[in-house]
């Protein structure tokens, strides 16, 4: 069964002297009704990662590599990613307010959306709107569809975000519960697993937050300075990482009835741009060695199982 | 509803603006030092007397004021005393509707040339169209409609021969293409750089992306979502362009031989005919506070977010 | 902070070849304006009998021609430059004056009296004001200074505005607060601290004010309503010339292209000013 989603070697830099690189040579693959989640610090470039592969980029960005999505390439012309975004790319951005176009009403968005993606009459797109809104649980659909963004709550206005794409296939959210209430965060979230099963979608979720990770899940690839560092199964690698600095992200985490000072991982990302030599992580690993510095670790191992590390962990569990 | 309630506020708060015009100007006239009848030849103190008394400048202040405002309520702008002949109201009447035609017409072509020339600069943007046609908007912000006007004759009344060069013959339409297209060009310089700004900005607001992320096409996404919310600017605009067209239009009637009311204003001002020139700005304050109130309206259709109660 | 932002702008206005030509072409301008009737052969009002009405080039030692009255064209348009450009730039100065020290001192008081000191603008802001400077030169006569008076009496209103947002957001800022808290004078918190941060937007808006001024003193000079014949002004120049049009097109075209080219170039200019002090619009 080939990928729904393939990328390989994708590279995203935005203009400047010298061109700071977002993206470095990324390769990733997301089958159907697969849930893949991306996981980084501020800067990794996974939110850029996920702009790139839907031609979402801003003006001053571009990207390079080919990203397939159903077997054909969609980031030739402006107009195919364009199309695919139409035809089973569904995309959920951060801030929920900033997705709906403030001066018009949920109902002629919606109804433009269905009528777009499905090519329908007025009518049947009318109905379609309902149903859309019924699928992501809000209620009283008919005088919803009357009211402005600008009248709803935050949660109600990403469940709305969520319910305008048209039965993707696969769906990139980018962040799309760090905005919120912790409360409404958890509704999001059962939300957007339910709509995976229900529809068959698969998921392409980017997150700074592990506990999301753990629970929506199947296959995590994390990041560091434009590169894939680790990937590999959710449960395997969140209780036996094998990079240093996945194992750090790891101990960072918080624990109930833990007592001391939390663990953070020293430094901070280089910017995208200021490459250097070896191991970009070395800077800040503790296991880091001569090799680091030198040279470069790709992304090796099982297909299942990679990891881009000169000395990756092969022990039991973190402490 | 909602609507109604909103038109009614903005009426209301129009009227102090109108109140505010007519005293100011009411009190500058009064102002001024010497009278009316100083630049005539020498008359003797009583015959000046007399006219006085019948013209009421004899009377305090507040009391010509107080007669003053009955009056306008009544429609009645008092006479012209330089025209002795007319009142200012049947001057008024007499040049309204051509300088309405003028100003409206004028207003009609700079939205209908400045907005597709900022729309086509802003989605060509840092491409040879878009510099050219900026650059060809200052030049329209700098050239005076006193410079404009002649040249647009020179060029088409005399060498080509298109046009006619001035005059007025009511029915014949042709006569009032160039005095509109004089007026109308620096206002569409204006509103077409304002326009490609503001779409520049609002291309790039985040939820335009997320109507592109929809799989909207382009066409869609430039026309429904981002040109309502661009236009805003735009539209709110329309006060200070008011102002621009009629202010120019005191130049293009003088030019053009037009029978509006700028030709008598700019008698009315050579001559010091105090309530002429009261009665005249009186009525061009109306019109721009009308424009001002028609162009909020527009805005509260494009935007929804404006008509809600909000203190100001 | 002032010195990195000369800096800055002097570096991006350097990169904009179009905003140097224009600079350079108003600085000869301004020159010629300043200078030259002194260095050229002719005086503004002198009648040269045996030249009337001459094109440019022709008769010996009037470069650009003579008018309906023989007077030199070129003494006269730089003689008429000369006027418009003093006019226009003290009734800025006015503008500038006023506007910022009403705007900064609304900014910096904040609350009833910002509220009350801005409601006044926005009063006067909704007047027409061709037309009240109209009446004011009805009223008060056709002098300059009068003309002066009345340009400028509307021009602070909108530099008033942008000050006070700027000084507004300044209040807030926690060197302000330890200068109030110092004991310093509220006059001299305003000189000293909130005025030189604002000089960026100040003189943008100054530089694209000042073509508004040089046309609405056109304007009204155009309808008869302004300054004198004597001190004949460019749009003086232009009436005439558009009268004479037919038979003598440079009578029109040497002042206009004057008038046009430097209120083009002040124009671009401070577009270009504009652009390199926003740092959005790269």
């Amino acid at each position: 069964m080939s990928a729904l989603l393939e990328v390989r070697d994708l590279t995203v830099d935005f203009a400047g002297r010298p061109a700071p690189r977002a993206v470095d040579g990324v390769a990733l693959s997301v089958a159907a009704r697969e849930r893949l989640a991306i996981v980084g610090e501020s800067g990794s470039g996974k939110s850029q990662l996920l702009l790139a592969c839907t031609g979402l980029l801003a003006a001053n960005g571009s990207a390079r590599g080919p990203v397939r999505f159903e077997g054909r390439e969609i980031l030739g012309n402006a107009r195919s990613a364009a199309a695919a975004r139409g035809r089973g790319i569904g995309f959920v951005f951060q801030d929920a307010s900033g997705s709906l176009t403030p001066h018009r009403r949920i109902g002629d968005q919606l109804v433009e959306v269905a009528m777009a993606s499905a090519g329908t009459g007025r009518r049947a797109a009318v109905d379609a709107a309902v149903e859309m809104l019924g699928r992501v649980r809000l209620a009283e659909p008919a005088s919803l569809m009357a009211r402005y963004p600008h009248e709803l709550s935050g949660g109600m206005r990403q469940r709305v975000a969520i319910a305008l794409m048209a039965r993707p296939r696969i769906l990139f959210a980018d962040d799309p519960t760090t905005a919120l209430d912790v409360t409404v965060q958890a509704d999001i979230l059962a939300l957007l697993a339910q709509l995976c099963e229900d529809l068959g979608m698969a998921l392409l979720i980017v997150t700074h937050d592990l506990g999301i990770v753990a629970a929506l899940a199947d296959r995590v690839a994390v990041m560091y300075a434009g590169r894939v560092v680790e990937v590999g199964m959710a449960a395997a690698l969140l209780s036996r990482p094998r990079h240093p600095y996945t194992a750090g992200l790891l101990a960072a985490v918080p624990r109930l009835g833990g007592r001391g000072e939390l663990a953070t991982i020293p430094g901070a990302p280089p910017a995208p741009g200021e490459w250097f030599r070896g191991c970009r992580f070395a800077p800040r690993c503790p296991h880091r060695a001569e090799h680091c510095g030198v040279d470069d670790p790709v992304l090796a191992g099982p297909a299942a199982r990679g990891v881009a590390c000169h000395f990756p962990h092969t022990g039991s569990d973190t402490a | 509803m909602a609507t109604i309630a909103f038109v009614l506020r903005r009426l209301l708060g129009a009227i102090p603006t109108l109140a505010l015009v007519v005293a100011l100007s009411f009190l500058l006239t009064r102002l001024a030092p010497g009278g009316p009848f100083d630049e005539e030849q020498v008359l003797p103190p009583e015959i000046r007397a007399n006219l006085e008394a019948a013209y009421g400048l004899d009377q305090p202040v507040h009391v010509q004021f107080g007669r003053y405002v009955g009056g306008l309520l009544r429609g009645d702008f008092g006479p012209s005393f330089k025209f002795r002949d007319f009142t200012v109201g049947e001057l008024i009447a007499d040049g309204l509707p051509v300088s309405l035609a003028l100003g409206a017409a004028a207003v009609v072509v700079a939205l209908a040339l400045g907005i597709p020339a900022g729309i086509v600069a802003a989605l060509a943007r840092g491409h040879a169209a878009d510099r050219a046609m900026m650059t060809i908007a200052i030049a329209g912000i700098s050239i005076p409609v006193f410079v404009v006007a002649p040249l647009l004759v020179l060029v088409f009344g005399i060498w080509l021969g298109w046009l006619p060069v001035a005059g007025w013959v009511p029915g014949r339409p042709t006569d009032l293409v160039l005095p509109v297209v004089a007026l109308a060009l620096s206002p569409a310089a204006f509103i077409a750089r304002l326009t490609r700004g503001s779409l520049l900005e609002v291309l790039r607001a985040p939820w335009i992306r997320a109507a592109r992320a929809r799989g909207l096409p382009e066409r869609v996404v430039i026309l429904r979502h981002a040109l309502p919310a661009a236009l805003l600017p735009v539209v709110s605009y329309a006060g200070p362009a008011a102002a621009s067209v009629l202010a120019g239009s005191l130049v293009v009637e003088t030019l053009f031989g037009l029978p509006g009311m700028g030709r008598h204003l700019v008698q009315g001002a050579l001559n010091r005919d105090y309530t002429l020139v009261m009665g005249m700005v009186i009525v061009y304050a109306a019109l721009m506070i009308a424009l001002n109130l028609l162009a909020d309206l527009a805005c509260a259709a494009l935007d929804p977010r404006t008509r809600r109660e909000r203190p100001r | 902070m002032t010195g990195s932002l000369w800096s800055e702008v002097r570096a991006a206005l350097a990169r904009d070849r179009l905003a140097i030509t224009c600079g350079a072409i108003l600085a000869v301008l301004a020159l010629a304006a300043i200078a030259g009737p002194s260095l050229l052969d002719y005086r503004e009002d002198e009648i040269d009998w045996s030249h009337m009405a001459a094109p440019p080039f022709e008769a010996a030692g009037h470069w650009l021609g003579t008018d309906r009255l023989g007077r030199d064209l070129l003494v006269r348009t730089l003689y008429g430059l000369r006027v418009s450009l003093a006019i226009a730039l003290a009734a800025t100065f006015v503008s500038l004056v006023i506007g910022v020290a009403w705007g900064a001192f609304a900014g910096y008081w904040r609350g009833r009296t910002d509220a009350l000191m801005m409601r006044f603008v926005d009063v006067l802001y909704a007047l027409p004001q061709v037309f009240f400077v109209i009446i004011l030169t009805v009223v008060f006569g056709r002098g300059p200074l009068t003309i002066l008076a009345a340009i400028g009496a509307f021009g602070w209103l909108t530099m008033a505005r942008i000050v006070r947002g700027q000084a507004l957001a300044l209040r807030e800022r926690d060197f302000i607060e330890a200068a109030v808290v110092g004991g310093a004078g509220t006059a001299r918190i305003i000189a000293r601290h909130i005025v030189p941060n604002l000089l960026g937007p100040v003189i943008v808006y100054a530089t694209l004010s000042l073509p508004q001024a040089i046309l609405l003193e056109s304007f009204l000079n155009f309808l008869g309503i302004g300054v004198q014949e004597l001190l004949a002004s460019l749009s003086n120049l232009i009436a005439d010339g558009a009268a004479e049009m037919e038979t003598a097109p440079w009578m029109l075209a040497v002042p206009a292209t004057c008038l046009m080219l430097v209120v083009f170039c002040i124009n671009f200019l401070g577009d270009s000013l504009r652009d390199a002090l926003d740092p959005r619009e790269r």
